[in-house]
């Protein structure tokens, strides 16, 4: 246990654990829903902090891009544009905690026995040389290439999915609104 | 690393930090000066020669002024809001080269100090992700004011910064196609020389439409002129920063400012050739200053540019911005996208029939 504390790195892992566990906490806790998705982008923050502590600089820094510039700057658009945005939102408290809790801890479970089964302890050690870009560009277009295509492929159905559901059934000016914000 | 590589990255963080201040204060009055100009006025000529201390009498001014907090305002986003937006504002400079790297004797060792904050390995995607944090400055700006026309202008800084950003790093990729790296000191590297020894080797060349969608986005994320709809005085009495007074607006003053400079210098570098430019076989300090006026030469060529369609163009109806954000750029930086990589596929791996 000494050990793991004489790593400065560990330390730096420690804060940054602790501030994903307690931001995401609070995002379900919140009773204010931009405060929410502000600890959201806390939560998000700190996990590009940890692929950078991996040096996956790539990875982190797409985190921020997509994640944090993109699709929580989208929630934040959907909150402003739909409901009063300011003051305490009780409304957002449900009743039933024990099932949303027993969902949180079986992901949990799923998550952590994956990562866990495989790969234990060992060390993980880089694919071949050159940078992580090059790497994970490989990887993704040889390797995992199908993985790839199919995951873009689920993508594009939710997408078209998406805005079939938005659109269905619309008068002429609920039409006209609904195709601004998919627009935005 | 020893104490005197920490001085080095000390000294730099500092550098970047006064240039940016300094570049503010002249772009401001530049801008004053050259809008003047154009609409046949004089512009400020009381401060200092050619009124060029007018930006510090405004600035101080400023400092000075009482900073009203209303009531309804959420205390603590109201606070950070005017910080935020500065963060992102200095942060993007540090990966932009301003020169060549020269080397230094320090300690008994000789050491080579890049003209650069640092270099990533990835700059490109650390500045598109950097600037993607500048909207949260306003969209918290606009809703923790608690008043109308602020939230108004924080769903249009959204509404605006998603729709352009995707164009924005949609043109950027081509650059990466012709550079084969990500890291800003190797494209920068990539675009010298010349072809037959007059065109020079810039991404500009071959990359023209890259470079006007990239230029069009970044005056749309930087929202000015004619993208200046989140802070539209006329209609939401300046969207954002309504309830903001004194240095805090201030604050916002300075980072749109930042911005501005920050975005000409990453076009200048990506597309411009950077420092690039013709040394004349100098030697010796001339020959290392050279690559730093020819960066600020260019990065001032953009400003101006900048400047001058502010001073052109009437401000875009909303459906126009989305317009042509989403039916005109996107599918351009898309199309663009496809045959760019055709020619360097091409140009890499042969026609596909060999």
């Amino acid at each position: 246990m000494s050990d793991w504390f004489s790593e400065p790195a560990n330390w730096v892992f420690l804060v940054l654990a602790l501030v994903i566990a307690v931001s995401a906490v609070r995002v379900v806790t919140s009773t204010n829903v931009v405060h929410s998705a502000l600890f959201l982008v806390l939560a998000l923050g700190a996990t590009a902090g940890l692929f950078l502590l991996l040096s996956a600089e790539f990875v982190a820094w797409v985190l921020v891009l997509v994640y944090i510039g993109a699709v929580i700057v989208l929630f934040l658009f959907g909150i402003m544009i739909t409901r009063a945005p300011t003051g305490p939102n009780v409304e957002m408290d449900h009743r039933p905690r024990a099932p949303a809790a027993m969902a949180a801890f079986l992901m949990f479970i799923v998550t952590a026995g994956s990562g866990l089964t495989a790969f234990g302890d060992q060390e993980i050690t880089r694919l071949g040389d050159g940078t992580s870009t090059e790497l994970i560009g490989e990887q993704l277009l040889q390797r995992f290439v199908i993985p790839f295509e199919v995951v873009s492929f689920v993508l594009l159905a939710a997408l078209i999915g998406g805005i079939t559901l938005a659109r269905r059934d619309a008068s002429p000016a609920e039409e006209e609104a609904t195709e601004e914000e998919v627009q935005a | 690393m020893d104490g005197w590589d920490v001085a080095i990255v000390i000294v730099k963080v500092l550098v970047v930090f006064a240039l940016l201040l300094a570049a503010t204060i002249l772009l401001v009055w530049i801008e004053r000066k050259v809008v003047a100009d154009m609409q046949n006025r004089i512009g400020p000529e009381r401060a200092g020669p050619w009124g060029i201390l007018q930006t510090l009498a405004d600035g101080l001014k400023l400092l000075f002024k009482e900073q009203i907090r209303p009531n309804k305002v959420e205390v603590g986003m109201y606070l950070l809001a005017p910080v935020l937006t500065l963060l992102p504002a200095f942060l993007i400079f540090m990966v932009i080269p301003i020169g060549v790297p020269f080397t230094v004797t320090l300690g008994g060792v000789e050491r080579v100090v890049s003209m650069q904050g640092t270099d990533l390995n990835v700059g490109l995607l650390y500045i598109l992700a950097m600037s993607s944090l500048a909207v949260y400055a306003v969209v918290l700006a606009g809703w923790s004011s608690g008043s109308k026309y602020p939230l108004l202008g924080g769903v249009r800084a959204t509404a605006q910064a998603i729709s352009y950003e995707a164009a924005m790093g949609l043109a950027l990729v081509p650059v990466v196609f012709y550079a084969g790296s990500l890291s800003i000191s190797e494209i920068v590297a990539a675009q010298s020389g010349t072809w037959g020894g007059i065109v020079p080797r810039w991404n500009i060349v071959p990359l023209f439409l890259s470079f006007v969608i990239f230029f069009i986005a970044i005056i749309a994320e930087t929202n000015r002129a004619p993208f200046d709809l989140v802070e539209a005085e006329q209609e939401i009495v300046g969207g954002f920063h309504t309830e903001y007074s004194g240095f805090r607006f201030a604050c916002f003053f300075l980072a749109e400012y930042i911005n501005m400079f920050n975005m000409s210098a990453i076009a200048a570098t990506l597309f411009l050739g950077g420092w690039n430019g013709p040394t004349f076989g100098l030697t010796g300090f001339v020959s290392w200053l050279l690559p730093i006026i020819y960066f600020f030469i260019k990065t001032f060529v953009l400003i101006f540019i900048f400047m001058w369609v502010r001073a052109t163009l009437p401000r875009f109806r909303y459906d126009q911005l989305m317009t042509l954000g989403w039916k005109r750029l996107i599918p351009a930086a898309l199309l663009w996208l496809v045959l760019s990589a055709v020619v360097v596929g091409w140009r890499q791996f042969g026609a596909p029939w060999t």
